[in-house]
């Protein structure tokens, strides 16, 4: 390894390079046997990630000063009408949001008398996407709130629309989401119309959704949205994930071919929520505070 | 002697950080399967120009910090880069005089090769990833190749007369 004649055309071969290699092979075997069975390797994968962080955030820099250079240089008139949009919009949010504390109430009142226990309020906290397509072989994306923000494993990530995945690792200062269009990712829905429970499977396109599980004569139709159901355990119930997009019976089979669009837009997101469906006790974060629906 | 060898060294090192950010940039959604494996290209230029120094070892740690930083199994990247970093010293001397367009053939091959073991290994752990993930940085990877050699070639006489 040490040698100042690296430069010199040297035919000896270098010393114990099989064996080097052999061992290294035989290590990486066993790295991926242990880390494909087990999570024993968090540690190692949250240190050397760490180690990673200043590389991505150098990365990421100019993706973050470009955005910030078209915010600060957008023209007064760009801003004004900009302005009056939000104005307009959120005065319909808050009209929308006024009836809904009524019918928050009124739900209250409902449960209370069916002797439900009241569902809780969901906490929020906004995370940046710091890189997507972070690894080509699946559907994930890397955000800039890990484990000590008080993200974990299995949390859900959703979007001003919809469900956008949830968190598989977390690191110290980052996380690894999976989206719900990765094909290894399963949800249970249900459908908004009627409750009719089922399956939403990712396809490995980001804007088509599979639903394998859906019987011939079930009740679904082009233009239902899909919903949380909260079966799984990891999602809040009552998220709109996807809407149906076609529904084709096959007599021969035992369950209909559905496909559905998400609701979020999986491809455009920069930032997203991360959803604590239970209060934390120790680590609330402060961003805002979002009912349930 | 040691002040030299750290000047040296110092280069290669950025070049690396250089191709690991290269690697974890965002790209759009279509451009993503043809990003080149510039870790890979950088081992391979690295191992053939300079065997003693950065080889099998070297290949592997990197690898693993590739496996860290895209998520994929630990130890895949890693196993992946240590064989195409040993074939490569294998083969340096010969690759050393290879005309360019020779040697652009045989990076080809061990770019296939790089992505077929990826391509087993995905396969043993049961990950589905769609062909073109494993066809199109071979493509573009040998496609960059000849500049990278270029530019590689500007870094490493530079140091040796300046180091």
């Amino acid at each position: 390894m040490v040698s100042s004649r690296e430069n010199s055309s040297n035919p000896a071969r270098i010393p114990a390079l099989g064996l080097r290699v052999l061992v290294l092979i035989i290590v990486s075997i066993l790295l991926m046997y242990i880390d494909n069975r087990e999570n024993h390797l968090d540690a190692v994968r949250k240190s050397i990630g760490a180690a990673v962080y200043p590389v991505r955030v150098v990365v990421d820099a100019p993706v973050r000063f470009w955005s910030w250079l078209g915010e600060s240089t957008t023209s007064r008139n760009d801003m004004e009408l900009e302005l009056g949009r939000l104005r307009a919009e959120k005065l319909l949010t808050n009209a929308r949001l006024q009836r809904f504390t009524a019918l928050e109430a009124e739900n209250a009142r409902l449960r209370a008398l069916l002797d439900a226990r009241a569902r809780v309020r969901d906490q929020v906290r906004v995370a940046e996407i710091m890189s997507v397509d972070a690894n080509p072989y699946d559907h994930s994306l890397v955000i800039n709130v890990g484990s000590q923000d008080g993200a974990f494993d299995g949390q859900a990530l959703v979007d001003a629309e919809g469900v956008v995945g949830q968190v598989i690792e977390t690191g110290l200062m980052t996380s690894q989401a999976m989206l719900i269009s990765d094909s290894d990712h399963a949800l249970p829905v249900e459908v908004n119309r009627n409750g009719l429970r089922t399956i939403v499977v990712g396809t490995g396109e980001i804007d088509r959704l599979d639903l394998p599980f859906v019987v011939n004569n079930a009740d679904i139709r082009a233009g239902d949205l899909l919903v949380t159901s909260g079966l799984g355990g990891a999602f809040p119930s009552g998220y709109p994930v996807a809407v149906v997009e076609t529904v084709t019976r096959l007599p021969q089979e035992p369950y209909a071919s559905v496909t559905a669009r998400p609701a979020a837009s999986l491809g455009q997101v920069r930032e997203v929520m991360l959803i604590w469906s239970k209060p934390l006790a120790e680590n609330v974060p402060d961003d805002e505070d979002v009912p349930d629906e | 002697m040691n002040r030299d060898r750290s000047s040296r060294r110092l280069p290669v090192i950025m070049t690396l950080i250089l191709g690991l950010m290269l690697t974890i940039m965002p790209l759009p959604d279509a451009a993503g399967p043809f990003r080149p494996d510039w870790l890979a290209l950088l081992i391979i230029f690295w191992t053939m120009q300079l065997p003693r120094t950065w080889s099998v070892g070297t290949a592997w740690v990197i690898g693993i910090i590739l496996d860290v930083s895209q998520g994929t199994l630990l130890g895949q990247h890693a196993l992946a880069l240590a064989i195409i970093a040993f074939t490569t010293v294998r083969f340096h001397l010969l690759m050393r005089v290879f005309p360019q367009l020779q040697l652009t053939a045989t990076v080809f091959a061990m770019l296939a090769l790089y992505q077929f073991l990826l391509f087993w290994i995905n396969g043993v752990a049961s990950v589905d990833a769609p062909a073109v993930a494993y066809w199109g940085p071979v493509i573009t990877g040998t496609l960059v190749w000849p500049i990278l050699y270029i530019f590689l070639s500007g870094v490493r006489y530079r140091t040796r007369s300046g180091g």
